[in-house]
């Protein structure tokens, strides 16, 4: 019998690390392996490290003993804004906040109503205004923008405007008239089906094809594009799962009390079903933040690539590329565990609902 | 719910305008916009590279400034677009830009099958290989078996095949399409051979950490005519690309330069040069442009000359087969009259 | 709504959606045409016949550089199958033991476990695989002072390179005996389930099956002359001929892969066996089953059903994961599809091309999916 609630330190181990003869030979595996590595990776990563805005010259010295993250420092600028114009740099590095602060503000109970769309879009704006200019801020063109605020931009932007798309789809796929239903599921299962990849291709190729002689658009709302219809399909097949699980009954009281489709989508199933598909979404949201990266392939400035370029164009920092590739796997890493532990909340929270 | 919807769509609609343009032809476009967009290397030094102050040098470069100088009259108002080798044709195709000036082979399939078209040859180049001296290899004899760095998408590769299947040789390639990551490779050692135009080769060995370690091999397996390139059906802009590049030789050849120009242009009594810089005819008007054209050209990057000691003099390689005719080189440019 | 008739507004919002999505087809494609016109690119599949003339590292089956364009990309999808069954199968393998591991009473390995699941859960995996590559590139030296094992096997920058044993049709045989084995087995255990069905007794197991399995094979290979010759590689000019070796990109794509599908299959695995009410392993405690048939009759075949379908939803993932070998120079469909594209300027037909592939990959697993589920749901009252 085990008793998990042992008070002793020894007792614990005993309980937890050494209770059968296989257990306690793992342990003694784990530990031996731990006592040979976190030494050399604890000395590689931090002690014997490099920190600080130090030269190149340090880092040579300690070549292979120690990381470089001098790079880091020396190189934050270009890693974080791409090649934004420098004095303008500031601006980029607000929109950042502002993005981030709406994912923040999205994750707080207390706003979701109505005017959370409101602040999307504010948010939105905002973002839009600073990045690119005009009204009072010098213009910066869209090939410019770089670095994390790209990143973010194209991950809040792709969610923001994939949602009501995502949304028209799944009620589109449960809809009775057969010709819906069939434009929705068609476009949900080969949109699901390809890779991201692929469609980013599509869109830095071929929407320029699509489009009347003359008509030109920029590279980063072509993948913007890309982006938001790759998430919508997916976020098609999230919000459906909630609109399943919503009792038969809804519809049926709705339908009884005489409203409209539109008016029982809006204010009886949608609030419900959108309710219980955000666990799933804010996973959706988690796996496009990374997907984001994947526009390094077409050549647009986003976070990797600039982490990327920052090190390959200057000869003497070019060897540190993999303290760079790190700093930005931190980068990401923070981000995404943040809201896959948001998400892991959120599900115990609605689960305390049912729980009995 | 559907007056924020559309309110949302409204606003997004409206954030979405700028990014699209309507536009006539090329010239026109290029007009409006108040900018030539050039398609240029990701870095490769002597053709286009950008410095620590991001300024794009490089005679690829500097042959985007000569053009937005004949269509705008200034040479700063270029916007380098940097492609690697597998983006490049898509750029030009989709209209991202209005010329391609990045070190492109000019082949029958590119002219015919890509969309696109030449306008001339601004290099006579040949493809070449480099190995590391310790390897042992001085002749491309020598490179059977061997592990080859090249760039997917290019002639470079087609050109590999060809040559080594001819010889009755196998390699095994490794294929990267960015420049720096197989730069990166070929010095880690990842391959025993990089393989590209020998210009390019030059321009690469002076990124090394110790260039004396390279070698450049003697054998040139290709013909590589590299030129600018611009979309199908373009007659106005392929006129002006065309001479544009004409031009640059033409005064190279009558010897003005960007120093004397408007010494020339003031005082020479030589008909050819007249007509060149404007002075008698209409040669500018005619393609649309201004009739000092070249004038602005040769002030702003130098003749063909002072362009190819400017850049690519410093990768070490001479005039020889980019010489002009009378010394014996290919360069031969149809007369301006 | 002027029209009161519910169904006739049905068909009409039907009509308009037609109108619309059709109008929009027609649009997209008139420009299409027009730009490839005044283009000079020509619309068709003409140039899969055409002599492709680019070599392909890694190649499945016999291809060289006169072969056609379709020749080449069917070397690249064999690519990409060849890894993403490998990592599915690897992924697997590492996912389950993971989430075993999570679930264990041993404090450091639940920790570890879970320790390993939310890092790699939350990196992009171009990223990870970037930083493979560079670690194998960087890190491993160079070919002529490469790491040996004996004689057998050759660690460098150059690949993984190990003995192999010669081509000889022995082996062969060995191989289609393993498969005949394999099948064999197969239908002997669904044999001898229906024998037990219906009449309780047990037929024998383990000696049979390993009969098929091990039996079958060494026959063959005696038979066929037994061959044993060993390819060991040797140091020839530029690098080492004979073995075999796993290139760095593939094995850069097949790490960089596996373990990052593995954290999200250990989740998966995790879900399924918590899913397994507590009731049922209490209630087959009492019944008095062993441990090993607690979990081979009553958690398993339970928590496969919650596994299953989440779990091919991650299969599919790695297989569309495996596009980003583009990236690091893994001649996978995508990066044999890119470098046509760029050859021949046939952008539209390498594209549709490639989503159609990826598509029909995608409808088989569901198609799987469905089947299976179809099979072991459950029938309610």
């Amino acid at each position: 019998m085990r008793d998990a609630r042992a008070v002793s330190p020894l007792g614990w181990m005993r309980v937890n690390l050494f209770s059968t003869p296989l257990n306690s030979a793992l342990t003694l595996v784990i530990l031996a392996a731990l006592a040979w590595l976190v030494p050399k990776a604890g000395g590689w990563l931090v002690w014997d490290a490099v920190w600080g805005p130090k030269p190149a010259s340090a880092c040579d010295a300690v070549r292979g003993e120690g990381a470089c993250w001098a790079v880091v420092w020396n190189k934050i600028r270009f890693m974080l804004f791409g090649v934004y114009p420098f004095e303008e740099q500031w601006r980029a590095a607000v929109a950042a906040v502002v993005l981030t602060a709406l994912l923040v503000v999205s994750a707080l109970r207390f706003f979701w109503r109505k005017r959370l769309i409101a602040i999307w879009v504010v948010g939105i704006a905002l973002a839009f205004w600073l990045m690119g200019g005009g009204l009072g801020l010098t213009p910066v063109p869209a090939e410019r923008w770089g670095g994390l605020s790209v990143t973010l931009i194209l991950a809040i932007f792709g969610i923001g405007f994939a949602f009501p798309l995502g949304v028209l789809l799944a009620l589109g796929r449960r809809s009775r008239l057969p010709v819906i239903r069939a434009v929705s599921v068609l476009y949900i299962e080969i949109v699901r089906g390809v890779p991201l990849i692929t469609v980013l291709f599509m869109a830095s190729i071929m929407f320029a094809l699509f489009m009347p002689e003359g008509l030109r658009i920029e590279q980063l709302l072509r993948a913007q594009v890309a982006i938001i219809l790759f998430i919508a399909a997916y976020l098609a097949e999230a919000v459906r799962g909630g609109l399943q699980a919503v009792p038969r009954g809804q519809y049926e009281a709705a339908e009884a009390l005489g409203l409209s489709y539109w008016r029982t989508m809006g204010f009886i199933v949608l609030p419900q079903a959108l309710k219980i598909s955000i666990p799933p979404i804010v996973n959706i949201f988690i796996s496009v933040f990374k997907d984001t990266s994947l526009v390094v392939i077409i050549g647009i400035y986003d976070f990797a690539y600039a982490v990327k370029k920052s090190v390959e164009t200057d000869i003497s920092w070019k060897k540190y590329f993999i303290e760079a590739f790190l700093f930005s796997i931190v980068v990401y890493w923070i981000y995404c565990f943040a809201m896959s532990r948001y998400s892991q909340w959120l599900e115990r929270e609605f689960a305390r609902g049912e729980r009995r | 719910m559907f007056r924020t919807l559309a309110k949302t769509l409204a606003l997004a609609a409206a954030l979405v305008a700028p990014a699209v343009a309507l536009a006539g032809p090329t010239v026109d476009a290029i007009k409006q916009r108040g900018a030539l967009r050039c398609g240029v290397n990701t870095g490769l030094l002597g053709f286009s590279a950008p410095d620590s102050a991001g300024r794009w040098n490089g005679i690829d470069a500097d042959f985007c400034r000569a053009v937005a100088t004949a269509i705008l009259g200034d040479p700063n108002k270029v916007q380098y677009v940097p492609t690697n080798a597998q983006t490049r044709f898509t750029a030009l195709q989709s209209g991202e830009i209005d010329l391609l000036s990045r070190n492109t082979t000019w082949t029958s399939s590119r002219d015919a099958t890509l969309g696109s078209v030449f306008a001339g040859t601004l290099f006579y180049d040949g493809q070449g290989f480099m190995v590391k001296k310790s390897s042992g290899v001085t002749k491309a004899a020598d490179l059977n078996g061997a592990t080859v760095c090249v760039q997917p998408g290019t002639t470079t590769e087609l050109n590999l095949t060809d040559y080594f299947r001819s010889k009755k040789m196998t390699f095994k390639p490794v294929v990267i399409a960015e420049l720096n990551q197989i730069e990166q490779a070929f010095f880690a050692g990842r391959c025993d051979v990089y393989t590209t135009d020998i210009s390019g080769l030059a321009a690469t060995r002076l990124k090394a950490p110790k260039q004396d370690d390279y070698l450049i091999l003697p054998e040139a397996i290709s013909k590589e005519p590299l030129g600018p390139m611009i979309r199908r059906g373009d007659w106005e802009l392929l006129t002006i690309v065309k001479w544009t590049l004409f031009g640059l030789l033409e005064a190279e050849e009558y010897g003005i330069t960007a120093a004397n120009v408007d010494k020339m242009r003031a005082e020479s009594k030589d008909p050819p040069v007249q007509r060149l810089l404007g002075t008698t005819g209409d040669a500018g008007k005619g393609m649309g442009i201004d009739n000092d054209w070249l004038v602005k050209i040769v002030k702003a990057v130098g003749n063909y000359g002072e362009m190819y000691s400017r850049n690519i003099g410093p990768l070490g390689i001479q005039r020889g087969v980019n010489a002009q005719w009378r010394d014996g080189g290919l360069m031969y440019a149809p007369p301006i009259r | 709504m002027l029209i009161k008739s519910e169904r006739a507004r049905g068909v009409l919002y039907q009509a308009l959606l037609l109108i619309a999505v059709g109008g929009i087809v027609w649009y997209l494609l008139s420009n299409t045409l027009h730009n490839l016109a005044s283009r000079g690119i020509q619309v068709g599949f003409a140039f899969l016949g055409r002599e492709a003339g680019f070599e392909i590292a890694e190649k499945l089956i016999e291809y060289d550089a006169t072969r056609s364009y379709a020749h080449a990309l069917a070397v690249g999808l064999l690519n990409t199958l060849h890894v993403a069954l490998l990592g599915i199968v690897i992924a697997t393998v590492l996912g389950t033991l993971l989430g075993v591991a999570r679930l264990s009473n041993n404090w450091l390995l639940a920790r570890i476990a879970g320790a390993y699941v939310e890092f790699m859960r939350n990196i992009p995996l171009l990223l990870q695989l970037l930083v493979w590559y560079g670690m194998f590139t960087e890190l491993l030296p160079g070919v002529r002072q490469a790491i040996k094992l004996g004689d057998w096997v050759f660690i460098s920058q150059r690949g993984f390179r190990f003995a192999w044993p010669e081509a000889h049709p022995g082996w062969t045989a060995a191989l289609w005996a393993l498969a005949a084995g394999l099948a064999l087995s197969l239908v002997w255990r669904a044999i001898a389930r229906r024998r037990q069905a219906a009449t309780g007794a047990q037929w024998p197991m383990a000696l049979p099956l390993a009969g098929f399995i091990i039996g079958l094979p060494v026959v063959a290979w005696a038979l066929s002359g037994a061959p044993t010759a060993i390819e060991t590689p040797v140091l020839r000019g530029f690098d080492y001929q004979g073995g075999k070796v796993i290139s760095p990109e593939f094995a850069a794509l097949l790490l960089g892969l596996s373990t990052y599908t593995a954290a999200f299959i250990a989740e998966v695995v995790r879900a399924g066996i918590l899913a397994v009410h507590r009731g049922q392993t209490e209630a087959a405690m009492a019944l008095g089953l062993s441990p090993n048939q607690r979990l081979r009759l009553v958690t398993l075949p339970q928590a496969l059903r919650v596994i299953i379908p989440p779990m091919t939803s991650q299969y599919l993932n790695l297989t569309k994961n495996s596009s980003l070998a583009v990236a690091i120079g893994y001649p996978d469909l995508v990066a044999i599809a890119n470098t046509t594209m760029n050859q021949t300027g046939q952008a539209i037909e390498a594209i549709s091309m490639l989503m159609a592939v990826y598509l029909s990959i995608s409808i088989a697993i569901s198609v799987f999916m469905n089947w299976y589920n179809a099979r072991v749901r459950l029938v309610e009252r």
